[in-house]
């Protein structure tokens, strides 16, 4: 259960992060269905988090334990979830979840041989969370103003929690993917500071900053963990790390390899200016399995992501030969 | 020690001594029909708790999964009790991108079905010691551009035997090798599919005593542009490759959506390529395609400067061709054959779309490590003059395209 590792207890209207977790908060986050999210870490008392080689990555000692809640506003009817933007956070240890519908928290718990990924859902009175290791489909509608959409919310098994936090395919090492320098909006909560200069990503909601630092910024943390140089999804030569440059490896009049259904009869990855004849647009936009990407942890389309990939599309310069 | 365990609510079926095998199945049905969403769940579970050296025993039935199932501990068997009697179905498939995704090392599958899959039927991800035998892969509605893309996938795979199995139905290709080194594809059977038989950007692969019938292209060795690895070093050799004539149902950008119909062996920006022994007939197009990314509608894309997009090295003989050519796929193809042999003639066997590195020729000759050397009986090449837009085209035959490559050695796979 849940409440045996003592990091977030429910009494059905208020959930309390356990003694010695803090919560922090990420500058873009990935995408979930429109899910709100709490997390916390927990670092044994006297023990501190190290910086990695690279100044970006952060070490925590064992016995860490990081959790990611996942709810959303509770709407009127059986199941029925709100559509909203706002975030919605937990104050001096507290949240109110009278009004939330809790659905499931996920647990990275650092044990001496490496990270172990655990998947725990939470009950119909918002009491308590049991371990589902095979995971779980939880079957949901979203709602916006008037409009109703029915989605089929995955909770992933303990493989799938690998599927995204394995980032090295080689190595299959599972690793926390947001506590990172480039991901944390408040980096000093952690104890850690990096050399400079310091590479954060943007907030892909801010109007102030630049499309493209936006649009990399959203692509960074809803892909690069599996289309990297090393990932789960190396096998398509497909890289939208921050540091790859604007490219074949980035999509750029390349060809899919092994797309399938989810070319959706589209040549090249992007074409620069035409968002429409672009793969990367359909796939993000689509919710059939086969063809959506990421693969894993949505089944709905994310439009404002869609959106924002489109507009970034429709700035690139250049062409492909699309004959 | 191994361990030979059996799916708990499985076992009463299997404990029926005495029993026929029918009797056994029917009750194996019987039992576990009512609790398909908990075997699902039981079984995925299995497979996250298997530990190195397991063997995951599925009776025979068929078993419906609304969700991918995934393994990453190495050293497992899944083992089924037949191609036609363990039957994973996913044709109410919700999540997940493919059947069964594997990434973990010393690998054994064998004996079951996958059928129905919304995505690839089974991935193999990075493993070493892979051992596919015995599986059937298949969309049951018959060759549809819906289906998914790949059905036996292994991908960066190192030591990688595919046997004794079935593809049937994909989008893409029914057995996929991609970006793997040292491959054996043996005694396999692939029918409607888009690529029967694909081997792409992979090191050491022989691909022998299969049949691919009834496909757009029956055996392809490609290249593509952009991944890790280039691959080379291919045979293809006893093989049975006839009448893939199926009409071409791959999804628009793919690579294989630009294989004609009616094509027997194609080779596409690879080098190194054996074919040999085969039995090659009755493929509309060509038995034999050779060519080059230029030609397969792709000359503007982004490339790395690395990559070489020509064929090379590549070596015919000993096939016995038969039939075949007598009706290209596609309008400039069709005008070709028409004005080149008219109503009732025929392509050639081998069809090559003429392109070659300028940097590889001495005195306008391809350096012969770099050439397609022939040693067939009479048989002949169509060049058909890609590199001047198609105006040219012309038979090579005789000494024009005999000449001989040093032989591949054998690629061994001991699992």
């Amino acid at each position: 259960m849940l409440s045996d590792w003592g990091i977030v207890e429910s009494d059905g209207d208020t959930l309390y992060l356990g003694k010695g977790s803090f919560e922090y908060d990420l500058i873009t986050p990935l995408f979930s269905d429109y899910a709100h999210k709490l997390r916390t870490v927990h670092i044994p008392e006297g023990k501190t988090p190290r910086l990695g080689a690279d100044g970006d990555v952060i070490e925590f000692p064992v016995g860490t334990i990081i959790s990611k809640t996942f709810y959303y506003p509770a709407g009127a009817g059986e199941n029925e979830v709100l559509k909203l933007s706002a975030s919605l956070t937990a104050s001096e240890g507290k949240l109110n979840i009278s009004e939330l519908h809790l659905i499931e928290t996920r647990l990275l718990v650092r044990r001496d041989d490496g990270w172990d990924a655990l998947p725990y859902v939470w009950n119909e009175q918002q009491t308590r969370a049991e371990l589902k290791r095979a995971g779980d489909i939880k079957k949901l509608t979203l709602v916006e103003g008037d409009a109703k959409s029915e989605f089929a919310y995955l909770v992933p098994d303990a493989n799938q929690c690998s599927g995204c936090h394995a980032t090295n395919n080689t190595t299959r090492e599972i690793v926390p993917i947001g506590p990172k320098i480039r991901h944390l909006q408040d980096s000093s909560l952690f104890n850690v500071s990096a050399p400079e200069p310091v590479f954060r990503n943007v907030d892909w909601t801010d109007q102030s900053a630049g499309l493209n630092d936006r649009a990399r910024a959203y692509l960074d943390i809803n892909c690069s963990h599996c289309h990297s140089r090393v990932g789960p999804a190396d096998t398509s030569g497909l890289h939208l790390e921050p540091t790859t440059v604007l490219g074949p490896n980035l999509g750029i009049c390349k060809t899919p390899i092994a797309a399938g259904t989810g070319t959706g009869n589209r040549k090249y990855g992007i074409i620069p200016g035409q968002p429409e004849n672009s793969i990367f647009t359909f796939r993000m936009a689509s919710t059939n399995p086969a063809i959506m990407m990421p693969e894993l942890g949505r089944s709905l389309s994310h439009e404002e992501g869609v959106a924002l990939i489109e507009d970034w599309i429709s700035s690139l310069e250049g062409q492909c030969n699309t004959g | 020690m191994r361990n030979n365990l059996l799916i708990g609510i499985a076992a009463l079926a299997l404990t029926a001594c005495g029993a026929n095998e029918d009797a056994k199945q029917a009750q194996a049905e019987e039992i576990l029909a009512p609790t398909t969403a908990e075997f699902a769940a039981s079984l995925q579970e299995r497979f996250l708790d298997a530990k190195p050296g397991d063997v995951i025993e599925i009776p025979a039935g068929t078993y419906a999964f609304e969700r991918s199932l995934s393994l990453k501990v190495d050293g497992v068997t899944i083992r089924g009790a037949g191609q036609d009697k363990t039957i994973l179905s996913f044709k109410d498939q919700l999540a997940g991108a493919e059947g069964l995704l594997v990434t973990a090392n010393d690998f054994t599958i064998e004996n079951l079905a996958i059928v129905d899959s919304i995505g690839d039927a089974l991935k193999v991800n990075e493993g070493k010691n892979i051992k596919i035998s015995g599986i059937r892969t298949e969309w049951t509605g018959g060759p549809k551009t819906e289906n998914g893309a790949y059905g036996i996938y292994p991908v960066q795979c190192e030591n990688v035997l595919v046997e004794n199995s079935i593809a049937i139905g994909a989008s893409d290709a029914g057995i996929y090798v991609g970006q793997s080194k040292n491959i054996v594809v043996r005694n396999n059977r692939a029918e409607y599919n888009v690529a029967g038989i694909e081997v792409e950007n992979s090191v050491g692969a022989d691909v022998f005593g299969n049949i691919a019938t009834n496909n757009t292209g029956g055996i392809l060795v490609f290249n593509m542009p952009n991944l890790p690895q280039e691959g080379h070093s291919t045979r293809v050799f006893d093989n049975q490759v006839y009448e893939n004539n199926t009409k071409n149902f791959g999804h628009a950008g793919t690579p294989v959506a630009s294989v004609p119909a009616g094509s027997g062996v194609v080779i596409n920006s690879n080098d190194k390529v054996e074919i040999f022994d085969n039995d090659i007939r009755d493929n509309k197009t060509a038995n034999v395609i050779i060519s080059s990314v230029y030609s397969t509608g792709y000359d503007g894309m982004s490339k790395a400067e690395s990559f070489d997009p020509f064929p090379e090295g590549i070596f015919i003989y000993g096939n016995k061709f038969s039939g075949g050519g007598e009706s290209p796929d596609g309008l400039e193809l069709g005008g070709l054959k028409m004005i080149m042999f008219g109503k009732d003639g025929a392509f050639p066997d081998i069809l090559w779309d003429g392109f070659a590195d300028p940097e590889k020729m001495v005195d306008g000759e391809i350096t012969l490590e770099h050439r397609i050397c022939v040693q067939n009986g009479d048989i002949q090449i169509l060049n058909a003059d890609g590199p001047n837009g198609f105006k040219n085209p012309a038979i090579l035959d005789g000494e024009k395209i005999t000449c001989e490559l040093p032989k591949l050695g054998e690629t061994k796979v001991a699992l």
